[in-house]
């Protein structure tokens, strides 16, 4: 370690580390030889890029396929105005360059995949999973743990966060639990909502961000008890915190190798969950109201959604259209819409089944076709 | 006995709270008493894939659940970089 020199620029950015006792310049040498993977470079990636760069981490590496949206800016605080539409990778190397320019970066603009995982892991000492998905998290844990790497985890939903760090080998060479040992196979698809279906508080990926790259520098620098054989819960509604602890699973088998990760969680097969029902496109529902046709159009999203956008339907949340089903016509047409077309598939099959209806039509796509092609001036969420 | 359950993630929004009590008569493992809780929220389905922590340790199907233990039913969670 000693052959890692500073520049007196270094020295002086880096002065309120080197003066901590625990941490000093070995702490900092051990930062600026570190090679760092963050996968995923949005709500979490953005907090974890932000301090690892600033903290003087040598190398760090961004994995992420995606383009900024305006969308993302609403937690994303790594990028701005200008960059949406252009490239996450180059848009966060391009502001963390402005950041720290002793900071070597690399770009992986490519989703990461069972056949290019083990290459772009191996080049790091430490990987954070910042991702959105299942297969890629199972993907990220599996690589790591083939690869013996440590995992610092985040995740969050709505105004809840969890933290841990999986697979760390500490001092005396004990590996700790990996993801798998907490949760073994993922759950079917559609069970947990992603933040894009799900929601999440744009505060709360800054805070479990900053966690996962407080987690990083620890790993990197052997300061203080990383967050291994624990799991971290924030709820930001309650300030309630609980730091669980988490065993290996001994009857687990031992990972080996890369498997086909959408397959594993169900990927590709969850289409069957949407009941087939009668539909009409956006372009036939400004047909039949340019026609004159009677028809009735029921939106079964929350009054929260109504208030986003609305094409003037009835509003009758999902959860209560059964109970006000005397509201729905059985004389004339009925077209039924929702945000992207699943809850509407959904009511209108209950209502066949339960109420015997026949006039009922789904609008494909919901009312983000609806805004794509007919108004573009609803707002799309 | 009264068990109290801290809800987490999507168990929250199912049961619409954050915490919930269950009477039981006598001691159940883990697994009896996710098909207790099973049978009181129908749409809690999938809870095999949730974990059970108690007095915040995560706990294997087998373990007794005794009065005033600490129980956390915690669903996985994937959101990150969206």
């Amino acid at each position: 370690m000693g052959s890692i020199k500073f520049s007196k620029e270094e020295l002086e950015r880096y002065s309120r580390h080197l003066i901590i006792p625990e941490f000093n310049i070995e702490g900092q040498r051990r930062l600026k030889n570190a090679k760092v993977l963050v996968v995923g470079s949005g709500g979490l990636g953005s907090p974890l890029l932000l301090y690892l760069t600033a903290a003087g981490v040598g190398t760090i590496g961004i994995v992420d396929f995606d383009l900024v949206d305006e969308t993302n800016l609403q937690r994303q605080v790594l990028f701005s105005v200008d960059d949406v539409g252009q490239s996450k990778s180059a848009s966060a190397i391009k502001r963390l360059k402005g950041l720290n320019p002793h900071v070597k970066f690399i770009e992986h603009n490519t989703r990461l995949t069972s056949e290019n995982a083990l290459e772009i892991l191996s080049g790091y000492d430490v990987v954070a999973d910042g991702t959105d998905n299942f297969p890629t998290r199972y993907l990220v844990n599996d690589a790591c743990v083939i690869l013996q790497k440590p995992n610092v985890y985040a995740s969050i939903f709505r105004f809840e966060g969890q933290v841990s760090v999986f697979n760390y080998t500490d001092q005396n060479g004990n590996t700790g639990p990996n993801y798998r040992d907490l949760f073994p196979t993922p759950p079917p698809p559609g069970l947990v909502p992603s933040c894009a279906e799900g929601g999440v508080i744009g505060v709360l990926p800054g805070i479990i961000g900053s966690l996962q790259a407080n987690e990083v520098i620890k790993v990197v620098t052997h300061i203080g008890d990383p967050l291994s054989g624990r799991l971290f819960l924030f709820d930001a509604l309650t300030f309630e915190t609980r730091t669980l602890k988490v065993h290996k699973d001994p009857t687990q088998e031992s990972i080996v190798k890369l498997i086909d990760y959408q397959e594993f969680c169900g990927i590709g097969q969850e289409a069957d969950d949407t009941p087939s029902v009668k539909e009409v496109t956006v372009r036939a529902l400004e047909d039949m109201k340019d026609s004159g046709e009677a028809y009735q159009l029921i939106d079964v999203r929350e009054p929260y959604e109504y208030e986003i956008a609305n094409i003037n339907g009835v509003l009758i949340p999902l959860d209560q259209i059964a109970d006000q089903v005397d509201q729905i016509a059985s004389d004339k047409k009925v077209v039924v819409h929702c945000r992207s077309g699943v809850r509407s598939a959904n009511a209108i099959s209950l209502l066949e089944k339960k109420f015997g209806f026949t006039n009922l039509y789904n609008l494909k796509g919901g009312i983000l076709a609806y805004a794509d092609e007919i108004d573009n001036t609803l707002a799309k969420y | 006995m009264k068990l109290e359950i801290l809800l987490f993630g999507i168990a929250r929004e199912i049961v619409g709270s954050s915490k919930l009590q269950l009477e039981q008569e006598e001691p159940v493992d883990v697994k009896s008493f996710k098909q207790v809780l099973q049978r009181r929220y129908p749409k809690m389905n999938h809870l095999s894939y949730y974990k059970v922590a108690i007095n915040q340790e995560f706990a294997e199907d087998d373990q007794l659940i005794k009065e005033g233990d600490e129980i956390a039913l915690i669903p996985p969670v994937s959101g990150g970089a969206f």
